[in-house]
């Protein structure tokens, strides 16, 4: 199994290191011609506008929505802004999943939080760190809301092999989502 | 060191969510900004935050004075004008200007050199804030001693202000170098080591053991061009802030743009030799050697 990060920007090499661990193979992608071969791919923490832009600079939107069209792909705060249809501010979108997503939702740095949230299909509570974080608005069609703060405020969503999180596991010890995003490519989602 | 802060929602101002904010700005340009339009430009361009300043340090030599704060009302309008992250500068010591900063919400302060200094012994305390703090350094002992007092992230100094990257180069090097010697030492020598550095012991094992900085680490102080950016990203850094460089050039949109791109193909001179290609003049700099020792910005803080 080989594994692409989005390396344009963001906390790349903290997902790398994840999946490193979990004896995966991996591969940073920052040009189209580097999708070749995988069978997943991460979209990691970062700013979003700034991945946008170089993606759209680099020709990889019409590869990566592709890419996305046969194969898993899982957004990570910044990644899930990017995987959205729909986010009410102008700026490069994959728009892959039917998903609203507000960024900044949550405050500025000084409103930055860590919590536990319980994820549909985990055992236990995630511990989960939202920097600057986005939230889901609204799932629609197919995409489906797993986990919820306390006051209701959705913070992740799956459709079959698109998974996006509000937070970043990639920045605890935590590997069980990495796990169930390697266990939706191991199924083929998407293919 | 943990505070302890809530907010209905879960535990805030913790030191991981203060390093976790410079994760995500890893592999980024930070961008010097004087007005809310130059916000825009430079996120337009794809800066993963900006600084908030009066002045940038070109225009703080030329017209010298005692360098402050900017002000809050301008401040508010940076912040208004973009989503991404936005700095900026306190005084090194000026811990109330720093309370000040948090209270009007940046997302990063920058306790640097470029401002008059207000404290010449000890630098702000930085556990207790909520908001997280950037810090300065020439080699690897100031690096962890701001990272001691709380830094959460860490910059080169270089020389602010020149558009000459000599001294950003050599404080890399430096605390790049002193990392490399520091992971072929047995355990024994550490003590000695850190009390050589003038650094906290234990980071200096957690440097060890990391193999280096236990924050983030960005290149600052005289990148002018996009072959700057990359050389800095070569070099090791994690991203690069660029001060004058940008709105002190003849074309800030195309060379801001540049260098976001550069610093993303940092590895490949294919595209570093396309995006270098008609930027226009760059800012005209000024030779670090020609300047007198009170003159030099990267000798201010301790």
């Amino acid at each position: 199994m080989k594994i692409g990060v989005l390396a344009l920007q963001g906390a790349f090499i903290e997902h790398i290191a994840m999946l490193h661990r979990l004896g995966v193979e991996v591969v940073e992608v920052r040009l189209p011609e580097h999708l070749d071969g995988l069978d997943g791919l991460i979209i990691p923490g970062g700013e979003s506008t700034t991945i946008g832009k170089l993606a759209e600079m680099y020709g990889l939107m019409e590869p990566l929505r592709a890419f996305a069209a046969a194969h898993p792909v899982w957004g990570t705060c910044a990644g899930m802004i990017f995987m959205a249809k729909e986010i009410g501010l102008s700026q490069p979108l994959l728009g892959l999943m039917d998903i609203v997503v507000e960024r900044n939702a949550f405050g500025r740095q000084v409103d930055s939080f860590t919590t536990h949230v319980t994820i549909t299909g985990l055992d236990a509570p995630f511990p989960a760190l939202f920097i600057r974080a986005p939230r889901l608005i609204e799932a629609r069609n197919g995409a489906q809301i797993i986990a919820r703060l306390a006051d209701g405020t959705a913070v992740a969503a799956q459709e079959n092999g698109w998974l996006v999180t509000s937070f970043h596991p990639e920045l605890t010890n935590d590997p069980r989502l990495h796990q169930y995003f390697l266990s939706l490519v191991k199924q083929g989602q998407n293919v | 060191m943990e505070n302890g802060y809530q907010n209905g929602r879960g535990e805030t101002g913790s030191f991981k969510l203060k390093a976790g904010l410079a994760q995500m700005l890893k592999g980024g340009v930070i961008m010097d900004v004087v007005t809310p339009e130059h916000a825009r430009i430079a996120e337009e361009a794809g800066a993963v935050a900006v600084m908030a300043l009066e002045r940038v340090p070109a225009d703080i030599r030329v017209q010298g004075g005692v360098a402050r704060m900017s002000d809050p009302g301008l401040i508010k309008e940076i912040i208004a004008a973009v989503t991404i992250p936005v700095m900026a500068k306190c005084r090194i010591g000026h811990f109330v200007e720093a309370q000040i900063l948090e209270a009007l919400g940046v997302d990063y302060i920058d306790e640097s050199e470029v401002l008059t200094p207000a404290d010449e012994q000890y630098h702000v305390n930085k556990h207790p804030f909520k908001v997280p703090f950037v810090c300065g350094c020439r080699n690897l002992g100031e690096a962890l001693r701001r990272i001691g007092e709380g830094a959460a992230m860490i910059r080169t100094k270089g020389e602010a202000g020149t558009g000459d990257v000599v001294e950003a180069v050599r404080h890399a090097r430096t605390v790049l170098g002193d990392i490399r010697r520091l992971q072929t030492m047995p355990d024994e020598e550490l003590m000695s080591y850190a009390k050589e550095i003038g650094a906290p012991y234990h980071l200096v094992v957690q440097t060890k053991e990391m193999g280096r900085l236990p924050v983030v680490n960005f290149a600052a102080g005289g990148i002018a061009t996009p072959a700057d950016a990359a050389l800095m990203m070569q070099l090791g850094v994690d991203g690069v802030f660029v001060g004058s460089g940008i709105f002190k050039s003849s074309d800030p949109a195309s060379r801001a743009r540049a260098i976001v791109q550069a610093t993303t193909h940092y590895n490949n001179p294919q595209i570093l030799a396309e995006v270098s290609e008609g930027l226009g003049v760059p800012m005209t700099g000024i030779n670090v050697d020609s300047l007198i020792p009170a003159e030099r910005l990267a000798a201010r803080g301790w």
